[in-house]
């Protein structure tokens, strides 16, 4: 656990860099999180995610996985792989401000 | 009469009816359990199949054995759940009503959830190991292989057994060594994780034993398609990993009669309070095991550690007290790492998997995190608690349902990360 300044504001991150308190988010910091894993800019394909992100954690307490994503947002696998390449799952709970998905224990 | 209905004879299924039979009197309550055929399978058995260690008959016993007297055992398989009725609708028209419902429907894999992973290499160059006939015909193949690259994909997660994928190829490892031909294979590891396990202590450990037995691992890949004439594995990305033997574990999904319920959430698991058991959809619904969708690993030992906390829980239901928040997501699990060694994991909802001793402090004699022979002995004994002690529903000594930090020890968080 660490104390770190994005886009100007202290949050505290987990030893992977992902935000342990989400009330800190906000839009700026997702923007320079995103920026600092080569997504820049994010589009509004982007923010269909990352709101849906933002709203399913706080429903059930837990980021969701891709499949989750696919459903809840219609956005197809392949696309939200271009959107956050690589691991799509763990880089869209990172930018929308959620812990580390645990889904994968 | 009261009636407890039992959806699912495995595992957990089976440790209920028995814990639930010798607290409910038999006078005032039936208990009846309710599976689709009359094997039990011992599921931490499948893996070793493969390598020859263990075949059919060690892992496949009569269910009807294993359901104790005073328990009727439904053979049928279940059409749909009905919340609203407090009704189970079996195939073939019957019904059973019920006061109290567990579901135990576990899960299983779904190989048509990746494109062309069923296709023509299906059984041929391409095996699970996680059904009976997947782990036989694959220990055909194992057999016959005269070399080359044999990649073990994760297709995505959750999968029950978290640890299996590893203890496959650490085993395969093995396995060519023994025969003799461990420089003409090379063993692949991809996996959608970002390393070797979830969490970091137990993930450096995983990791630095995979690379002793050069074992290469390609993480975050996300596979999307095989080409099984080309055999090419593809990730969603579009990387390409060529394999001549492709071990898989499909996606993992909940049971089929969860959907046809329309009960599941997007994998078929059952919504279901993370420390009560208690489902989400109905208050006299609990789900235990692999069919929850908690973030808990999908294992044996965690169904156990469940079983004193639901048996409780169902108590106080039926007594209209308040439920107990007991479970915390405890798991306890070996993994082989092949040469006769285990090493063993103690882990819970909040704290990772430790190094240390078990069960006991200093003692031990398990060793946490760490290879020993006494761990693997340990993990072969198993297969005789199960069958005697776990699914009769029986405490195993020294070994509680809430994770204890005795003999754990804690590196600081700088360590960890």
């Amino acid at each position: 656990m660490s104390t770190a300044t994005i886009a100007g504001i202290p949050v505290e991150l987990d030893g992977e860099g992902f935000m342990t308190d989400a009330s800190q988010w906000t839009r700026e910091i997702a923007e320079e999180i995103a920026r600092d894993n080569g997504i820049d800019p994010l589009t509004p394909r982007h923010w269909e995610v990352i709101e849906f992100c933002r709203k399913d954690n706080e429903e059930r307490g837990t980021p969701p996985t891709v499949r989750r994503i696919t459903k809840g947002t219609g956005v197809q696998t392949k696309e939200i792989y271009q959107l956050f390449p690589k691991g799509p799952g763990i880089l869209s709970s990172k930018i929308s401000g959620l812990t580390k998905p645990k889904g994968c224990i | 009469m009261k009636k407890l209905v039992i959806l699912g004879a495995g595992t957990a299924g089976t440790m209920m009816s028995a814990k639930m039979r010798r607290v409910l009197p038999r006078d005032d309550w039936s208990i009846t359990i309710v599976d689709q055929d009359g094997d039990h399978l011992y599921q931490p058995g499948l893996l070793f199949i493969p390598f020859g260690v263990y075949d059919r008959d060690d892992v496949v016993r009569t269910r009807a054995r294993y359901v104790p007297k005073g328990v009727e055992l439904v053979l049928s398989g279940v059409d749909a759940i009905e919340p609203d009725q407090n009704r189970v609708r079996l195939f073939g028209g019957g019904t059973l009503d019920y006061d109290f419902l567990v579901i135990a429907t576990g899960s299983r894999i779904v190989p048509g959830e990746m494109e062309g992973l069923t296709g023509r290499g299906w059984q041929k160059t391409i095996f699970d190991f996680y059904t009976l006939d997947g782990a036989l015909k694959l220990h055909e193949a194992l057999k016959d292989f005269a070399g080359g690259r044999l990649v073990l994909n994760v297709a995505e997660m959750p999968i029950k057994c978290p640890v299996a994928p590893l203890e496959f190829l650490f085993l395969a490892d093995w396995y060519f060594h023994e025969r003799g031909m461990r420089d003409k294979v090379e063993l692949v590891y991809a996996t959608p994780l970002d390393g070797a396990f979830t969490k970091p202590v137990a993930s450096a450990t995983l990791a630095g034993l995979l690379a002793d037995k050069k074992i290469a691992v390609e993480p975050v890949f996300n596979a999307g398609s095989v080409d099984s004439e080309r055999r090419i594995l593809t990730s969603w990305d579009e990387r390409e990993i060529p394999y001549d033997l492709l071990v898989t574990v499909p996606t993992n999904m909940g049971s089929e009669v969860i959907e046809r319920s329309d009960m599941g959430d997007e994998l078929m698991f059952v919504p279901t309070d993370r420390n009560t058991l208690q489902a989400q959809v109905a208050e006299n619904i609990f789900v235990i095991g692999d069919a929850t969708d908690l973030p808990s690993s999908k294992a044996g030992s965690v169904a156990h550690f469940q079983g004193a906390i639901l048996e409780h829980n169902l108590l106080n239901a039926i007594a209209g007290k308040k439920l107990a928040p007991e479970f915390d997501g405890h798991a306890n699990c070996f993994v082989e790492t092949g040469f006769g060694k285990a090493l063993l994991i103690d882990f819970n909802y909040d704290v990772e998997p430790l190094p240390g001793r078990f069960p006991l402090a200093k003692v031990g004699p398990m060793k946490l995190l760490e290879e020993s022979r006494m761990n693997h002995w340990g993990k072969l004994a198993f297969r005789w608690i199960y069958w005697n002690q776990l699914l009769a529903g029986r405490e195993i000594p020294l070994v509680e349902s809430r994770m204890s930090m005795k003999g754990k020890k804690n590196p600081t968080a700088q360590e960890a990360a």
